[in-house]
């Protein structure tokens, strides 16, 4: 059985019990995207300002949840914060697939992952934090809430793409 | 035969439950990881006793045929077997006969049962329900269904800052009500809900009572006439017994008038192109293939109980849910919330409780670490959860094979999560 210091990094206690960008941005100029994880209720709420080079010049979390994705959402934050958006993609994608991969990995799918969609980790992406919380993927139930911010965000920026 | 004899090594007839010779009766204790199991999550299922285990085991092994269809001497053991097993479980509900017992596939289908079968049969719309909102959404769903396909009306009686369900506004609720539907026992708030009263007071209004006895049948002594039911839902994994099997009791003259559920084999006395006669009571309720071996083990698990006794089994919870009370409040005061009644009397073994600012996942993942099992979420009972302005709770649940220990070992287990997460 993983252990609980595999799930409760020291990084992810200290996003958690200190979160970064709390708080709420006025709607407009920011985009506010919520987002919901029904079966435990965890709420995230992302308001996101994208300045006119297309960067995020400023992010704000709000919501209430566990320790994973608060502290997930915490990290997500100050991740993207003054990064372009294809930069924000990209990380978006190389957190995806930190906890794919090891989705995978824990039902027994050692294959090499050519000829099927499981994302591939860019190694010129770093994580920084966020890397903490692969540990995370030991604990299946628990890959939601770490995702939760990460869907919020995306689908914050999928609306963003959309021509106002 | 030896499954069909009473245990009577459970059955030490002293004044207290000795949890820890029942416990032994239990294999999953010995499921032998580095620490043992704490469990206290028998609100959402129960485990079983060898006693189940061996009798499905047993008439697989030696009885098994199709029930109600061969004339071979095999197939009417196995019928013989299915329909003790029906006589059983009316004996320990005190139904006065085993043709008000019609075995689903859980207490889920039983309601919907309900629901459907009666209800699209008697009701009409604007016709009113009355619920509750402290309800498992599996007595309301269906309900709210009924709402959407025929228009019937929902009110719901609330529930007071202490849990207990407001009854200020039952006799405006009744106006009119058409059934009344409540859980006797709440499975989030442990709160023992005044069935009688409330059964009284709708029949008095012309309704017909449904109770969902999920958490109750398991834990108290059950009589159906005394509750004043007219149906009763439950389900066979709460009480010891294997899941894929649950109950539906409705008094005789209630079920004649309830129309058949699902339609196939068995619920049909005869069938031709242009129509079909069902069958009688309570076949006419149970289409295709039942969950025989389940039966069977439901039986099984029904002599258990009986073997300790229901006065037991209750007298035993008191106990440990004063215990928790008391020692939870000692050690954590404030810090730690109960949801639900404070008189251990006025409720069941089933405490919901927020801890400090701790959410409900990161407790029981810790907790789970030290062995002890407790659910966390919202206990499939959304409106009350929102009622009580949390979106999740933790939530420990005992049986009769838990003693102080387990609750001791909560107790630490949720100083270690303070500690951990430093709040
Ligand atoms: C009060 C109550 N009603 C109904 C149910 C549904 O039981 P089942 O899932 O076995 O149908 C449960 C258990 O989850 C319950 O606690």
């Amino acid at each position: 059985m993983p252990g609980l210091e595999d799930l409760y990094r020291e990084i992810i206690l200290d996003h958690y019990r200190n979160p970064r960008n709390r708080g709420e941005l006025a709607c407009p100029p920011a985009r506010r995207a919520e987002g919901f994880n029904p079966l435990c209720g965890d709420e995230i709420v992302v308001y996101l300002v994208v300045d006119a080079e297309g960067r995020v010049s400023d992010v704000k979390i709000g919501g209430q949840g566990c320790s994973i994705s608060q502290s997930s959402a915490s990290m997500m934050s100050a991740a993207v914060k003054g990064r372009t958006l294809d930069e924000v993609r990209a990380l978006n994608r190389a957190f995806k697939a930190l906890m794919t991969i090891h989705e995978s990995r824990l039902e027994g799918d050692e294959g090499d992952g050519s000829g099927t969609d499981t994302p591939v980790p860019d190694p010129a992406v770093d994580l920084g934090d966020l890397a903490a919380l692969q540990g995370v993927v030991r604990f299946p139930v628990r890959i939601k809430c770490a995702t939760l911010a990460w869907n919020t965000l995306t689908n914050g920026l999928e609306e963003l793409a959309q021509p106002a | 035969m030896a499954t069909l004899s009473p245990a009577p090594h459970l059955a030490p007839r002293l004044d207290v439950l000795d949890a820890r010779r029942v416990r032994a009766e239990f294999p999953i204790f010995e499921r032998c990881r580095h620490l043992p199991l704490i469990y206290l999550d028998s609100a959402a299922s129960s485990q079983k006793p060898r006693a189940v285990i061996e009798a499905m085991a047993g008439y697989y092994e030696t009885c098994h045929a199709n029930v109600h269809r061969g004339v071979y001497g095999l197939a009417e053991e196995a019928t013989g077997r299915y329909e003790q097993a029906r006589a059983a479980v009316a004996r320990f509900i005190g139904a006065p006969s085993a043709r008000e017992v019609v075995f689903t596939k859980n207490a889920t289908e039983a309601l919907n049962l309900v629901a459907f079968s009666w209800g699209r049969a008697n009701l009409r719309p604007g016709d009113v329900v009355v619920l509750t909102e402290m309800e498992h959404h599996a007595n309301l769903v269906p309900w709210l269904m009924l709402a959407e396909q025929v228009g019937v009306e929902l009110r719901y009686l609330g529930i007071t800052d202490d849990g207990h369900l407001d009854l200020s506004g039952l006799d405006a609720a009744l106006d009119g009500a058409k059934v009344v539907a409540l859980t006797a026992m709440s499975n989030v708030l442990g709160t023992l809900n005044p069935v009688r009263r409330v059964a009284d007071a709708a029949h008095v209004a012309g309704a017909v009572v449904v109770v969902d006895a999920s958490q109750y049948v398991p834990h108290l002594p059950t009589d159906v006439s005394a509750l004043g039911a007219d149906f009763l839902a439950f389900t066979g994994h709460k009480m010891l017994g294997p899941t894929g099997i649950g109950v539906l009791w409705g008094r005789e003259a209630v079920l004649e008038s309830t129309p058949p559920f699902l339609g196939g084999g068995e619920m049909i006395r005869d069938v031709r192109l242009d129509g079909f006669t069902p069958n009688e009571l309570p076949w006419k309720f149970e289409a295709g293939t039942p969950p025989i071996a389940e039966a069977v083990g439901l039986a099984a698990a029904v002599r258990v109980l009986e073997g300790i006794g229901m006065e037991m089994v209750r007298a035993h919870e008191i106990a440990l849910t004063s215990y928790a009370l008391r020692t939870l409040d000692a050690r954590f005061g404030a810090d730690l919330v109960v949801h639900g009644p404070r008189a251990s009397a006025e409720r069941g073994g089933v405490l919901s409780f927020s801890f400090k600012d701790l959410h409900p996942h990161d407790i029981a993942q810790v907790l789970d670490q030290s062995g002890i099992c407790v659910r966390a979420g919202h206990h499939c009972a959304k409106p009350l959860l929102r009622r009580l302005g949390v979106s999740a709770t933790s939530r420990a649940s005992w049986y009769v094979y838990n003693d102080e220990s387990d609750i001791d070992a909560l107790a630490q287990g949720l100083v270690a999560c303070s500690e951990l997460f430093c709040l």
